[in-house]
């Protein structure tokens, strides 16, 4: 059929409801123990399909209570005994793990956590659901979506250092407001697409739930099936066709400057100038936002040979990154300018257990969401990108990437 | 379908980390949700919560996916959540627990009676009856049966 490309996925024009198939289906610790529960008290059906399923530890990873131990022990044998894909406690963020080789493009994703919209990258229909709706699809391999209408971000030129990836999503999301895209999906399509590397486009598909959206996708091209192909997966690339679209917003990535996002709004965007010289407490580098090897590598690369002067936790989307970065130094300059390396996970990321915040302290986090109080009660959250993160590490406050 | 009771106002774009903090997550005590909901955003709050209909702004119950956020909200005795719109996820997750969820542009008064018609499409405020978008027939089925557990076992 024609139409965008999440019509062509979901096959159905935008507003109509369809049922579909899920091709993979995916929770962490953290939703998985009420889809269990839930799954239990829909009757213990299945689970069907068992192989496109995956339970991923990563929210609260390692336990931090015996009773967070406890809950997680049964979700483990719930994968053993079902022979569900498991990643164990360090293997890194669902969304990491399942960007590494797992999701295909043109298929339909669904992922019991909000940023399950960051596997859009690949050309897929991917997006979140809660845990009600996962054990139904754990008990029927099916479930029921109303096709969005499109929003087309389309992307020119290219990005100039040193802005980031980040920083076009944060810019984007404050343009449309945290409601601005609610029940559509966003492509980016446009010349400027082909110009972002596979991480770059993870990075901008995560933060589309920031604007409320069910899912935010690339065309599969080149660099898609380059980067698949790394991991032995063979995929086929995707192309536009006419559609019509609901809104068209044009970006031109030569414009984007160095931004951050104010708490406790994601959408209160300002340039890193107006705030340079605010002072911090804490600087977190990680998440699915921006936890990848190329973010990693970046940080290194600004704190080399010098030493942070406040608390900086960097903590590695997955174990392949952290891999990475042991194998080519970028590990050995992290801790050596001073930075304490994580386990791989969601970290400090939700305020559940580590790098919890202290009243009144100030983060700030290459992460994705400044809620009041997520990371912790009386603390405050500033987003930005990697490059803002690594100057302002050096300093202990807000300040421009090149300016430390 | 039909609801009715107290109005409670809330603001706009009130995320699932404002209705229950990550911290709270860690258990299966559907109570132990209900004790802290709203706590970060107004302790003052949770009294109020026993037969009341929340009438709360725009993107009501944005954020993290945790269903935990709508079920901490049924578990507290709401009736019901009016608002002119909600983040789709939330959305969803209110439908499969059993909490009732109109969407209607309509201002709160608070600690008014407020009732509303899932069914027919409207909500009342006070004296004056403000068209809401109904819900679907199946929907409205979903949470008569208390959510969609209870839902499946009515219609295997
Ligand atoms: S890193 Fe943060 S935003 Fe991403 S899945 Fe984990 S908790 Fe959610």
């Amino acid at each position: 059929m024609v139409g965008t490309l999440s019509e062509r996925i979901l096959g159905g024009l935008a507003s109509s409801y369809v049922d579909r198939e899920v091709d993979r289906a995916y929770v962490h610790d953290g939703t998985g123990v009420l889809t269990l529960e839930t799954w239990r008290m829909m009757g213990e059906k299945g689970p069907v399909n068992p192989e496109r399923l995956a339970i991923i530890f990563d929210h609260i990873a390692p336990a931090n209570t015996s009773l967070t131990a406890n809950l997680q022990a049964e979700l483990r044998e719930f994968a053993r005994a079902h022979a569900i894909p498991f990643s164990e406690v360090g293997e890194g963020i669902a969304h990491q793990i399942m960007s590494e080789g797992r999701v295909l493009p043109g298929e339909i994703v669904v992922g019991a956590d909000s940023h399950s919209c960051t596997l859009g990258a690949f050309g897929a229909f991917a997006t979140g659901m809660g845990a009600t709706d996962m054990a139904a699809i754990w008990t029927s391999g099916m479930t029921w979506l109303r096709v969005p209408a499109t929003i087309a971000i389309e992307l020119t030129g290219k990005l100039q250092e040193p802005a980031e990836a980040k920083d076009v999503a944060l810019t984007y999301v404050s343009s449309l407001g945290m409601d601005g895209a609610t029940y559509c999906t966003l492509e980016f399509i446009g010349d400027g697409a082909a110009t972002l590397s596979m991480s770059d486009r993870l990075t901008l598909c995560n933060l589309s739930v920031e604007a409320g959206a069910k899912a935010g996708l690339f065309y599969a091209d080149t660099t898609t099936l380059r980067y698949l192909r790394k991991y032995g997966v063979a995929a086929e690339s995707q192309s536009p066709e006419e559609c019509t679209y609901y809104r068209e917003i044009p970006l031109d990535l030569s414009t984007i400057e160095p931004v951050v996002a104010v708490p406790p709004r994601v959408d209160t965007v300002k340039p890193v100038s107006a705030l340079a010289g605010t002072p911090i407490h804490q600087v977190f580098v990680g998440t699915c936002t921006n936890g990848r090897y190329t973010d990693l590598e970046r940080f290194a690369r600004i704190v080399r040979g010098k030493q942070v002067v406040i608390r900086t936790l960097v903590v590695p989307a997955s174990r392949s990154v952290l891999l990475e970065a042991t194998r080519t130094g970028v590990l050995a300059d992290l801790v050596t300018a001073g930075c304490t390396v994580g386990i791989p996970g969601c970290g400090p990321c939700l305020g559940a257990h580590m790098g919890v915040l202290g009243e009144g302290e100030i983060c700030l986090s290459t992460a994705n969401r400044n809620f009041t109080n997520r990371m912790g009660v009386g603390g405050g959250i500033y987003l930005c990108s990697v490059a803002t993160a690594a100057a302002s590490s050096l300093t202990g406050c807000i300040t421009p990437p090149g300016e430390s | 379908m039909f609801i009715q009771g107290k109005a409670v106002c809330l603001g706009s774009d009130i995320d699932t980390d404002q209705i229950i903090a990550g911290r709270y997550l860690r258990t299966k005590d559907r109570k132990h949700w209900a004790e802290h909901v709203f706590e970060d955003l107004d302790p003052s709050l949770a009294p109020r919560l026993r037969g009341a209909i929340l009438m709360a702004g725009k993107n009501f119950g944005c954020g993290s996916s945790r269903e935990q956020a709508a079920i901490a909200l049924k578990e507290a005795g709401i009736v019901g959540v009016i608002a002119p719109f909600f983040a789709r996820i939330f959305f969803r997750n209110a439908i499969n627990v059993g909490l009732p969820v109109v969407e209607c542009t309509c201002t709160c008064i608070d600690g008014s009676e407020v009732s509303a018609d899932l069914t027919a499409g409207w909500v009342q405020v006070g004296e004056e009856r403000i068209p809401a978008c109904p819900l679907s027939p199946r929907m409205q089925s979903i949470l008569e049966a208390g959510g969609l557990v209870e839902y499946g076992r009515i219609h295997p």
